[in-house]
């Protein structure tokens, strides 16, 4: 998928441009030197970037200007690196965002970890009621 | 030790940069962005008199010069703290930390987010950014898009990705929310554009003068403003109508859409769908000026510069010895009198580094005449009022270095 505008009636023909590989989760792309990872990969059409760590849902560009962090990515085994202000470099490892564990984060589950002191209360009691010896 | 560290390589800093050369002071300018230039580079827009402003060939001739005068231009360095010390100013990146003497900061301006619901989606980008991504990149943000916001920087965006050959479905405002009363409101985006109109390039005039500008007359025209919009360059632009939901599983793949009432309340019953893979949204500049508020400087919010903007002169000098700012951050105008404010402020640090002689004190008082000029000139003013803005910040300046 290409979706570089190589004609244009004011700024003109597209100029050549070193061809450069990379990686993004494991899948072989090509952009231009001159890219920013984020180019790169909208001209391949790879719109979703990551999803957000606890929900899962996906994000993708949004500033471009390196302020909202939506786009940021793994590269080079480095974590939360902007797509939109990096360069691309030859054979770059990009790494799309993933979803991580929440433990903290309330299931309705009976094992849920408390995260207040009520919630310590509560489970400190229902503990004291399941002990056979309490 | 630096003479002058410049934060950002836009207009501003890239023209100050090379005034401060011409009087051979030691300077570096650094920008967080791979290439020089800021957002002039993705700047392209026809003039009244039928010339084409093309960002990229601007940044062309400023970077020739520099180049010729020997500034040093790094990119790819953010700075996040400044400190205050005995020989100036410390200034923190994550490429080191760098002292100098004078500190000009030139970081220009953001976009204001508009958020409506699914706005986190893929696709759904900041008009600014699909600028970008079309003019610089040359990459297409997607086939068929629709612009969320309706203001003179959404208007310029829209033609150009219309250029690029993007298909643009049509503009239309942000539905009301707690947040984005300023946008969503019909009537406030009415008189905004009607007070702009006489300035703006020559299809806005055409667009703008179907309204008059008396309030009566502006009234009707929202009230009985089209079922189709106002179209420009073929392009539908809608203030009866707002985008209530962008839609979507991985991606956008739709928008809701609704009628809206001159108030800006929503018309149940009207809402449609349209299929679209790309939306921008446009929310307007403000000034970024983070940096001058992490070294102390005073700060005063006025309306018509475009929000919170460090205290200054006409000079470019702040109420702190040796810091200076220039360009957007001092106020949203056009990248034409950021360059003027530029070349402005690196005098003024010449001043103060230098003798001052006659010569000096000349270009001083030509470069402060050039912004005026080109204030009055420039074709494209986002803030109707600049004039009183710039008028309330010389009497705050004054009352600040009084105290």
């Amino acid at each position: 998928m290409n979706n570089r505008i190589v004609d244009h009636p004011i700024l003109g023909k597209i100029k050549e441009r070193k061809v450069i590989s990379f990686t993004f989760d494991g899948k072989k792309y090509t952009g231009y030197e001159g890219d920013t990872i984020a180019s790169a990969l909208l001209a391949n059409g790879i719109r979703k970037l990551r999803v957000h760590e606890e929900s899962g849902n996906p994000r993708g560009i949004y500033c471009n200007i390196g302020h909202c962090f939506e786009c940021r990515l793994t590269v080079d085994q480095e974590p939360g690196v902007r797509a939109c202000l990096t360069q691309l470099q030859e054979n770059m490892v990009i790494e799309s965002g993933k979803r991580l564990p929440a433990p903290l984060k309330s299931e309705g589950n009976r094992d849920d970890l408390p995260r207040n002191y009520a919630e310590f209360a509560k489970k400190y009691e229902e503990s004291k009621e399941d002990d056979p010896r309490a | 030790m630096l003479d002058v560290l410049i934060i950002g390589a836009g207009p501003a800093g890239l023209s100050a940069a090379n005034a401060c050369r011409e009087w051979d002071l030691n300077v570096l300018v650094i920008d967080e962005f791979p290439q020089p230039g800021g957002r002039l580079l993705g700047q392209l827009h026809q003039e009244p008199n039928g010339k084409w402003w093309n960002g990229i060939e601007e940044t062309r001739m400023l970077l020739e010069k520099a180049d010729a005068l020997g500034a040093d231009i790094r990119c790819g360095l953010s700075a996040f703290h400044i400190e205050k010390a005995s020989h100036g100013f410390s200034v923190y990146t994550n490429q080191g930390v760098f002292d100098t003497a004078n500190l000009l900061i030139a970081t220009g301006a953001a976009e204001s987010p508009v958020p409506i619901p699914g706005w986190t989606l893929p696709g759904v980008m900041s008009i600014g950014a699909a600028q970008v991504m079309t003019n610089v990149h040359r990459v297409r943000v997607g086939n068929r898009g629709i612009i969320v916001g309706v203001n003179v920087l959404s208007a310029a965006i829209a033609r150009e990705l219309q250029l690029a050959g993007v298909e643009i479905h049509s503009m239309a405002l942000p539905a009301l929310n707690i947040v984005n009363e300023e946008h969503g409101h019909p009537r406030k985006v009415m008189e905004r554009l009607v007070r702009m109109a006489h300035l703006a390039p020559s299809a806005w005039i055409r667009f703008g003068s179907q309204f008059a500008k008396i309030d009566w007359m502006r009234n009707l025209a929202v009230k009985f403003y089209p079922k189709h919009g106002v179209k420009m360059w073929g392009l539908p632009i809608h203030i009866r109508k707002a985008v209530t939901e962008i839609c979507g599983k991985d991606q956008v793949e739709a928008v809701t859409i609704c009628d809206i009432t001159a108030e800006g309340e929503r018309i149940p019953g009207t809402e449609q769908t349209i299929e679209v893979d790309f939306v921008c949204i446009a929310g307007g500049l403000y000034p970024l000026a983070e940096l001058a508020a992490v070294i102390g400087c005073p700060f005063q919010y006025i309306e018509e510069l475009g929000g919170h903007v460090p205290v200054h002169n006409e000079q470019m000098e702040t109420p702190l010895e040796g810091l200076y700012v220039a360009g957007n951050i001092t106020g949203i105008e056009s990248a034409k009198v950021a360059r003027a404010q530029g070349a402005l402020a690196g005098l003024s640090i010449v001043k103060r580094m230098c003798r001052e002689s006659e010569d000096l004190k000349q270009k001083i008082h030509e470069a402060k005449q050039n912004v005026r000029t080109i204030r009055e000139q420039v074709t494209i003013q986002f803030h109707p009022g600049i004039h009183q803005g710039r008028l309330k910040m010389e009497t705050v300046f004054k009352e600040v270095c009084d105290q």
